[in-house]
């Protein structure tokens, strides 16, 4: 008995415990995510934003999960109904699930895995089903063709992030998101992490982001004011929630992986005594927090792109510059042994 | 010990999927159940400890091969009974392919069971030394770098076919031309027109 749980009880029961740990942490993070970006965006527009729930608003998110929840799901007649209730789910426990791998402190990533940036990489191309599936099962040609849509912007995209990450991954010589980060620290701080000398990359590293996670400008999968809502046209309640919190865990995986490539992960910016004081993870949610901060500025300030222009950008702009970034990268390593 | 549950757990999610592929009724169903396939074909790559191979086929397979296939089903008004009709007819050749499947798969555990040296002699470095990612690299662009590149030069001329055959370039459209309007000055875009009073512009 003893042996058992030895072998089997304690193992599985510390998986399980870091897991509940990492969901239950994301998910209060995803719901002040959620108030900051609607504050961000208010205050752009000088308006104030949430401001009656709790003290400045803050619990606002919590209030609309409650009204989410206490809705009555609307399935439509004719929709496929496993694979309609299937698909909310599949879109935010894959959200989730990427995270596993995220390293937020030295040492504190549920699993630090030989292929982390690979493995996120694959969840994250994994997201278009949620939505293709969503659309399909809807039995609603509105949400079948912005399923379409969004399919082919999602999967555009994946390809110029995926050269991008490369880049990242040539230059720190390992695909374990903890080596990544360990290759950044060079003692010089934050001029050691890879934005600088991967500036571009990092650049396009964050506009293919806010296309990958249908952030505007590119929100065409979305679209609230044009389009209705795209795929979700069916969806109400819970199952619509479902979907939010998928797609804001997805923008903030996103951001924690640009922290990761680019941003030196838990890393003092300084490396010496007040800053290195301060817990890596505090680092780490900073970071996080500075370019989700960027990905709402953005939604406050850029207008929405047409939909050719976003296939324009993806296909013709940033594929030749991330596929020629790969080469001069993995040129200049060859020549000069840069950072190895 | 853990690892055997896992194993047992994957194998026969996967064959039951695979089951599935060729029994479910709507082919969208085929089609995710051939997902889920490929899920718990990666779930035992990783049990396998060949972790790059298990996210490649997720990354490849599952997360751009696949959604291809499920736009074309899902457009596509496939009716499953009619593929039926035919069944006992195609059932000989089907028994065929799957009989020589099963003597090739046979002949390769077979051997690697009776001559157990031809794995020693296998040219990775063992999962020790160096993780499998690294140790593929260090295959593919060495030892087999000529038919690597081969096989890269075969997909590009897929896709330059594919893209042959399916550009029709219009003449009569016109199309955004992203210099031209950028380069756009005051001088070549506004022009004031002082108009006189009751004659309008020209």
């Amino acid at each position: 008995m003893v042996e058992f749980w030895t072998n089997y009880g304690w193992p599985t029961a510390l998986i399980v415990a870091h897991s509940v740990a990492l969901i239950v942490v994301l998910l209060i993070v995803v719901a002040f995510v959620l108030y900051a970006d609607r504050k961000v965006w208010a205050a752009v527009q000088m308006r104030r934003g949430p401001n009656v729930v709790g003290p400045f608003g803050l619990w606002q998110s919590f209030a609309d999960l409650l009204k989410f929840v206490f809705k009555e799901v609307i399935i439509p007649a004719g929709s496929n109904k496993g694979l309609f209730l299937m698909a909310p789910i599949i879109t935010a426990g894959l959200a989730i699930s990427a995270w596993a791998v995220m390293p937020v402190d030295k040492g504190w990533a549920v699993a630090d895995i030989n292929v982390g940036v690979l493995y996120i990489f694959a969840i994250s191309s994994l997201q278009v089903y949620g939505v293709i599936i969503a659309g399909w099962a809807s039995n609603s040609k509105y949400a079948f063709l912005a399923a379409l849509r969004s399919a082919a912007q999602m999967v555009s995209y994946e390809v110029s992030l995926g050269f991008v990450i490369i880049t990242a991954l040539l230059v720190a010589g390992s695909l374990n998101l903890t080596d990544i980060v360990m290759a950044q620290d060079r003692g010089w701080g934050l001029l050691g992490w890879y934005w600088l000398p991967l500036f571009p990359m990092f650049v396009i590293f964050f506009i293919s982001m806010l296309a990958e996670t249908n952030r505007p400008p590119f929100d065409l999968l979305e679209a609230e004011s044009e389009l209705v809502a795209g795929f979700m046209v069916e969806y109400s309640s819970t199952p619509y929630m479902l979907f939010m919190l998928g797609e804001y865990v997805a923008i903030i995986l996103l951001c924690g992986l640009g922290t990761v490539l680019f941003l030196g992960g838990w890393l003092p910016p300084f490396p010496v005594a007040p800053f290195t004081w301060i817990p890596g993870v505090l680092w780490f949610v900073l970071k996080v927090g500075f370019l989700f901060f960027l990905v709402s500025m953005v939604k406050a300030m850029v207008p929405r792109y047409r939909y050719d222009q976003l296939m324009r950008l993806g296909w013709k702009v940033f594929l030749p510059l991330s596929l020629a970034a790969v080469v001069v990268v993995a040129a200049v390593l060859r020549l000069w042994q840069y950072g190895i | 010990m853990l690892s055997a549950l896992f194993f047992y757990l994957f194998a026969t999610m996967c064959v039951g999927a695979g089951v599935m592929v060729i029994a479910a009724k709507n082919p969208v169903h085929a089609v995710l159940y051939l997902i889920f396939a490929f899920f718990n074909a990666a779930g035992l790559f990783v049990l396998l400890g060949a972790e790059f191979i298990a996210m490649i086929l997720v990354v490849v397979y599952v997360g751009a091969v696949m959604v291809l296939f499920l736009f074309v089903v899902m457009m596509l008004d496939v009716n499953f009974a009619e593929l039926r009709a035919g069944f006992l007819k195609y059932l000989p050749v089907g028994a065929i392919v799957g009989i020589l499947l099963l003597v090739e798969l046979v002949f390769v555990v077979g051997a690697w069971l009776t001559a157990p040296d031809l794995i020693r002699d296998a040219p990775t470095p063992p999962a020790s030394e160096m993780s499998n990612t690294q140790a593929l690299g260090e295959l593919l662009y060495t030892r087999y770098v000529y038919l690597f590149e081969a096989a890269g030069l075969i997909l590009l001329v897929a896709m330059i076919g594919a893209i042959v055959l399916t550009l029709h370039h219009k003449r009569d459209v016109r199309r955004q031309s992203v210099a031209a309007q950028v380069g756009r000055t005051r001088e070549t875009a506004i022009e004031v027109v002082q108009v006189e009073t009751g004659k309008g512009l020209k």
